[in-house]
């Protein structure tokens, strides 16, 4: 147990922590929306993400990117990037609720039936780009060059970890500004409430269901730019390890709230880099789902546990 | 996700083979089965010795009409879990008379006692985790040195050419890669100032860089493969962290270059193989002619590994027990080093040679020769 190391760089360590959960809050939101609407865990979208980070590379590629940009075409092309890896996951995600879920919906199959699809999907989607892009690493060029902007003690905060915590902070701000004050926010929230009587009521429940599925992906499409610019690498299985801990994420926030899928990711991704930093690498995992079980024990509906139909009416 | 990928795992993507069970009639010749990581994310590491065995298969064929040696493909992805149904496929169906395998350590420590029970002989060429030959296994032998040999190397390197006196080591927690970073471990001693174990598939690296930070490195070895070590390095460069980096054979491979980018740049990587160009008879411009470029890692170990059991077809041996007798005595010049195994499987040490490969432009140049002292 290496305590010297954790106390003695405890707030770089929780700033790592937070960039890391940054990207698994982004990611659960897509979880949590899905959840709190239908009521049932789309596993598809950690493949949502993972076409995401391909659009961004082939983006990249296409416009010729190389390392370290000059000021100006950064900015372009974190702005291609944005809108490439969006529309690809966003899309993607539609295209998951189409194909997935809505003949199993108007047949009013048993949920087990959703689970399984949605798995069947995954696997298509991560095993056509294992084939298509091949399975090792791919190297992204490095857009954003890391460069220390805070330094408070021995703590450095970096510009790309200031940006992927601004960033996700802001999307979580804006996604639930959407959910309570829009005329579609309202819809989604009835029809998390009740379907039929929101139906009665003339919302369009199918239009709602797939205008959770478009904000999850576009929020996961984010993610994925945040990611290629923080990490630079992607491959076929990215999202396998990474849905898992933003499922994990928003189940330990709450699964279904908003908010909790936020504070569940930077909890997550804390939790991680202590427990890393603590003994080693490879017991991050362990440490994780450590404290989401206790976490559960004590608080069943996560920490804080009131689902999306059901926040402020 | 995870359950699924899981299930897809066991399921396998093994070549169901036609064995039709009739070449070990003839009065000459037979099957070899090969396995190995002929595709997947390791592929690249494996596909250059897969090449130099099928070359060295189509040579003696062309020279040996009436003695055919067919030699089957079996791709385990580099996993232990798809390696052993396999084996146990291979080992039930006798007109396989010998084996060509494992490419990596661990594939070849799950399956080695199912070959050993059914008198098959395996010639590995490229799996070098010490503990293979360590467990009195009478069916594993290799044509490639040991990671206990290729430890001894890469800390020669690590002290006298890199001259690192804080050496951070990082293992990814399997058998090959632990295997040498224990040796590397014991090898520096005191050198060895700090340590971290990463997993498979991990991509952020955060916690491992802010240790190789603190513990002030000016030297990270790695054991692994390219799927962490790329990501790992390049997070590492982008981050600042400017210590020398040295990988193992497990990372010679173009993949790795390529993941990491311009941070992989002078990098080192130890491999017990030889430059193409320093291999014995015509095999590199035979290569070179067949494939349409150099051998890779462990092209002529994969040549090697071919010849010394076909070289048993040739004389004759076409029993499962004849040909483990006659790679046991084997005494010959093979193109990658002289090859006589030791009655652990090992080939003589004194003939193993280590090189060190510099990274430049994305491409592994032939450095040095590692000498050992010792």
């Amino acid at each position: 147990m290496n305590f010297d190391e954790l106390f003695g760089h405890l707030g770089q360590h929780t700033v790592d922590g937070l960039a890391k959960g940054s990207i698994y809050a982004l990611v659960a939101l897509g979880y949590t929306l899905v959840y709190g609407v239908l009521k049932l865990i789309n596993f598809a979208h950690s493949e949502v993400f993972m076409v995401g980070t391909f659009a961004v590379l082939g983006t990249w590629t296409v416009m010729g990117a190389t390392n370290n940009p000059g000021i100006g075409m950064m900015l372009v092309f974190l702005a291609a990037g944005l809108v490439a890896g969006a529309v690809a996951s966003g899309a993607t995600a539609v295209a998951v609720e189409r194909i997935a879920y809505k003949r199993l919906r108007t047949m009013n199959a048993p949920p087990l039936a959703f689970l399984i699809t949605a798995i069947g999907l995954s696997l298509v989607l991560s095993e056509a780009f294992g084939v298509w892009q091949g399975r090792l690493v791919k190297g992204m060029p490095t857009i954003v060059p890391q460069e220390v902007v805070f330094q408070i003690g021995n703590t450095a905060i970096t510009n790309t970890q200031l940006i992927t915590v601004v960033a996700a902070i802001l999307m979580m701000i804006g996604l639930d500004v959407f959910i309570n004050r829009t005329r579609y926010g309202r819809g989604v929230r009835a029809v998390a409430q009740n379907p039929d009587t929101a139906a009665l009521m003339g919302v369009n429940k199918d239009r709602v269901i797939m205008l959770i599925f478009l904000l999850g992906g576009l929020l996961a499409g984010a993610a994925a730019l945040l990611y290629s610019v923080r990490y630079g690498n992607t491959r076929f299985n990215v999202g396998f390890i990474l849905g898992l801990k933003a499922f994990t994420a928003a189940v330990l926030g709450g699964i279904g709230n908003l908010r909790g899928a936020l504070v569940g990711g930077l909890v997550l991704g804390v939790i991680e880099v202590y427990a890393a930093t603590l003994t080693s690498s490879n017991w991050e995992d362990v440490a994780a789902f450590v404290v989401l079980v206790v976490v559960l024990l004590f608080r069943p509906t996560g920490l804080l546990g009131e689902s999306l139909g059901r926040a402020r009416a | 996700m995870g359950l699924a990928a899981a299930m897809l795992a066991a399921a396998g993507c093994q070549d169901s083979g036609n064995s039709d069970g009739d070449a070990a009639a003839a009065d000459c010749g037979g099957k070899i089965a090969i396995f190995g990581a002929f595709t997947g994310p390791n592929a690249g590491l494996v596909i250059p010795s897969l090449n130099g065995a099928k070359m060295a298969v189509k040579q003696f064929n062309a020279a040996n009409a009436n003695c055919k040696v067919t030699m089957q493909e079996f791709d385990t992805q580099g996993n232990a879990d798809q390696a052993t149904p396999i084996a146990n496929q291979v080992a039930q169906d006798q007109s396989f008379l010998a084996v060509i395998g494992g490419h990596f350590s661990g594939e070849s420590k799950a399956t080695m006692p199912i070959y050993e029970a059914a008198g098959l002989v395996m010639v590995s060429p490229s799996a070098t985790a010490t503990e293979l030959t360590a467990a009195g296994n009478k069916s594993f032998h290799r044509v490639v040195g040991n990671d206990g040999t290729q430890a001894a190397a890469a800390v020669e390197y690590i002290k006298n050419v890199q001259k690192g006196q804080k050496v951070f080591l990082i293992d990814d927690g399997q058998t090959y890669g632990v295997g040498i970073i224990d040796g590397v471990k014991k090898g520096l001693g005191a050198t060895a100032v700090a340590s971290d174990k990463v997993q498979t598939d991990q991509t952020n690296f955060d916690a491992t860089i802010s240790k190789i930070k603190s513990s002030g490195a000016d030297t990270i070895a790695y054991g692994g493969y390219t799927n962490e070590a790329a990501p790992l390095l390049k997070q590492a460069r982008a981050a600042g962290v400017k210590a020398k980096f040295i990988g193992f054979d497990g990372l010679y491979d173009p993949g790795f270059p390529s993941g990491a980018g311009d941070a992989a740049n002078d990098a080192i990587v130890t491999c017990p193989c030889l430059p193409a160009d320093k291999a014995g008879g015509t095999f590199s411009k035979d290569y070179q002619a067949e494939y349409g470029q150099a051998p890779g890692s462990y092209g002529a170990e994969g040549y090697d590994g071919a010849t010394v059991l076909l070289d048993g077809f040739k004389a004759g041996k076409k029993t499962r027990a004849d040909l483990l007798a006659w790679v046991d005595a084997y005494d010959k010049q093979g193109v990658s080093k002289y090859i006589k195994f030791d009655p652990s499987g090992d080939v003589d040490k004194s003939k193993v040679a280590i090189w060190s490969y510099k990274i430049t432009g994305g491409k592994f140049e032939p450095e040095q020769e590692i000498k050992l002292t010792s």
